[in-house]
């Protein structure tokens, strides 16, 4: 009786596990499906063209590829360390008092739709951006990163925005897996005499894993945000390095264009952006995924970062 | 008391089913601009006629278009008329009915500058192209004698969005200027040679006013709603017109002499006096001989009060109403949609 209902536990819940593959495949398959005139029409042209002409009927994903790759990564250099920062000061440094506090703001940045925060980018990040970028000294502006007129919108207003919108997500992780370092992990550090700086390095190491995986999924979220990148980043499918010039992304194309999109090869190459970054979020999953699994790997190997360190820092 | 609820629930069902069968509900879809005055129509229409419930969906005009080659939806409506190739794409003939007009006005950002400013198309679309950079650049310097121009770098915003707004600018600006129309052309989305993308005529508007130097085009009920100013445009005469209601109905009043049969006719840079140049319909969809006749029916009767009675609403909601001589055109290439 026992062995039955086990089995069935086990073959139900089996079925809910095979339903997400099943959603994946199904979404793969389905965008395949609708971007295949454009996929005959341009083969592999597509990830590799700058021009994006809806009159002519050319489409090149490769400045929208660009500038979501560029926007996401950017939030990334700013937000992690903030978001780290954050992370360490409550779980570790912060006083009780200020905890909870703490924690019920960075959820609640969380809960912020994202129109909201485009529509705040707009009327008060954007002039901000203008204003110093219009300041920035003649030295500066030379380099090609901060070349081009200060229009406000364009790359720099979209990155800070999305770092703005990914620092909860990486912050609250982050705070969670520091929350589950055993205790012993950092009585161990202080009984071999480590300072409280060395003590959460090495609980900071020890964590190391789960923080990355903190980090990817921030940037997942910076990938796919669309309503608010798409209000600051300026809409201008052209390459550029400049953090001032305006840019486009894979999803702020789709949202914008998609309803009036009327002919077919038109509407097909939208699909085909859908897929592009239906792949290069599979891929940079995958890729973080095996980055943990050798970390963890060479971890388990000996046990060994987390009570090495602390040795280490006693010597 | 089971007996009553029994009767009670009995009697509500047979309300219900009574309802349902008297009640006529028609499905369409396609253009954001003319949303606010459609969704108008079907309620005071539906006040007027209890039993018909007209469902529109503002998704697009791309949408429209597809859906009602899908038929999916009865009716669509689009700020663009359908190309050659779409209506064969079709499963039907597919007849274009104007309701309204619309609008496209030039919007900038000078401070310092007072006055109201005066475009010609040609300047307008060298402005797009990339080639007119600076406010007191000759070319808009000669239009405004007397205004003193700053020598602002123009910062050019556009839609980011595929839209019927961005349809009608271009379409204009690609009828005035040759080298437009090769470089960029027409379509509710174009690759723009220079500038930053808006979404929506409040994005547009919103980067404009935030950006010395900028200027854009939005919608004329946005920019009276808002109470946005805006500059005139020179038109086919050569008056420079400022957008009005008025000066928008006399471009299709202009258009009504040579209107061809079908209604699929743009409006831009229209011909006669006190014309605004950027002006355009926009259309329902219907198809001539539909499957569901009593729907066709229903539709037909709607769309004679539209363009009658339903008219007088166009003003409040701000878009310009047909002239009579549009009207009258229409009346009769409604006779010839099938309703039996």
């Amino acid at each position: 009786m026992k062995r039955s209902s086990d089995l069935t536990f086990r073959l139900g819940t089996g079925l809910f596990g095979l339903v997400l593959i099943f959603i994946v495949a199904a979404i793969c398959f389905e965008l395949t499906r609708q971007s295949m005139l454009s996929i005959h029409k341009f083969g592999f042209n597509f990830w590799r063209s700058q021009t994006w002409d809806p009159v002519s009927g050319e489409f090149g994903a490769l400045p929208f590829i660009w500038g979501t790759l560029y926007s996401s990564i950017l939030a990334l250099v700013i937000a992690a360390p903030i978001s780290l920062g954050i992370a360490v000061f409550i779980s570790e440094l912060s006083p009780a008092m200020l905890k909870q506090p703490l924690v019920f703001l960075t959820e609640l940045l969380a809960a912020i739709p994202s129109i909201v925060y485009g529509l705040w980018g707009i009327f008060v990040l954007v002039p901000v951006v203008r204003s110093f970028e219009a300041s920035a000294p003649a030295a500066l502006r030379a380099l090609p990163i901060f070349s081009g007129p200060p229009f406000g919108v364009g790359m720099l207003s979209a990155g800070l925005i999305l770092a703005i919108m990914v620092t909860p997500f990486i912050s609250s992780v982050a705070r969670e897996v520091l929350k589950s370092v055993p205790l012993t992990q950092r009585e161990g550090a202080y009984a071999l005499g480590a300072t409280r700086f060395e003590a959460i390095r090495a609980a900071i190491l020890y964590a190391r894993t789960g923080i990355i995986g903190a980090v990817m999924l921030g940037f997942g979220r910076a990938l796919g945000e669309t309503m608010a990148v798409t209000m600051v980043i300026g809409n201008n499918p052209r390459i550029s390095t400049s953090l001032f010039a305006p840019q486009h992304t894979m999803s702020a194309v789709i949202a914008n264009e998609f309803t009036e999109a009327a002919d077919p090869l038109y509407l097909a190459a939208l699909f085909e952006i859908g897929l592009v970054l239906f792949v290069i979020t599979l891929a940079i999953n995958g890729c973080s995924r095996l980055l943990i699994w050798s970390m963890a790997r060479s971890a388990s190997g000996s046990r060994a970062a987390a009570t090495a360190t602390p040795a280490e820092v006693a010597a | 008391m089971k007996k009553t609820l029994t009767g009670i629930a009995l009697a509500c069902s047979v309300i219900v089913a009574a309802h349902a069968a008297q009640t006529m509900r028609i499905n369409g879809g396609g253009a954001t601009f003319p949303n606010p005055i459609y969704s108008k129509w079907f309620s005071e229409y539906n006040k007027l006629h209890p039993t018909v419930e007209i469902n529109y969906q503002s998704q697009g005009s791309g949408f429209g278009i597809q859906q009602l080659t899908q038929q999916t939806v009865f009716f669509g409506a689009s700020d663009g008329p359908m190309t050659d190739e779409q209506l064969k794409a079709a499963p039907g003939a597919i007849m274009h009915f104007p309701t309204v007009l619309g609008a496209v006005v030039p919007v900038y950002n000078l401070s310092g500058v007072t006055a109201e400013l005066k475009f010609t198309g040609a300047v307008l679309a060298d402005i797009y192209l990339g080639k007119i950079t600076k406010w007191n650049d000759d070319a808009i310097a000669k239009l405004n004698a007397g205004v003193k121009l700053p020598a602002t770098d123009i910062t050019v915003v556009h839609r980011s969005d595929g839209s019927g707004t961005t349809y009608i600018w271009v379409d204009y600006l690609s009828k005035v200027s040759p080298e437009f129309k090769t470089k960029v052309g027409v379509k509710t989305a174009v690759n723009w040679p220079t500038g930053v993308g808006g979404k929506g005529n409040e994005g547009v508007s919103g980067l404009v006013s935030q950006t010395p130097g900028a200027i854009g085009y939005v919608e004329l009920i946005y920019a009276l709603q808002t109470k946005t100013s805006y500059g005139s445009v020179q038109n086919a005469s050569g008056e420079f017109v400022k957008a009005s209601v008025d000066a928008v109905t006399k471009a299709a009043a202009g258009a009504a002499a040579n209107m061809p049969a079908d209604f699929r006719v743009s409006i831009t840079n229209a011909q006669g006096k006190g014309v605004y140049p950027v002006s355009s319909f926009t259309w329902l969809l219907l198809y001539q001989d539909a499957k569901d006749k009593t729907q066709a029916k229903t539709m037909v009767d709607f769309v004679k009060w539209a363009l009658g009675d339903g008219q007088k609403y166009c003003s409040e909601l701000g878009y310009a109403p047909l002239p009579p001589s549009v009207v009258k055109l229409e009346l009769a290439a409604l006779a010839k949609v099938k309703t039996s």
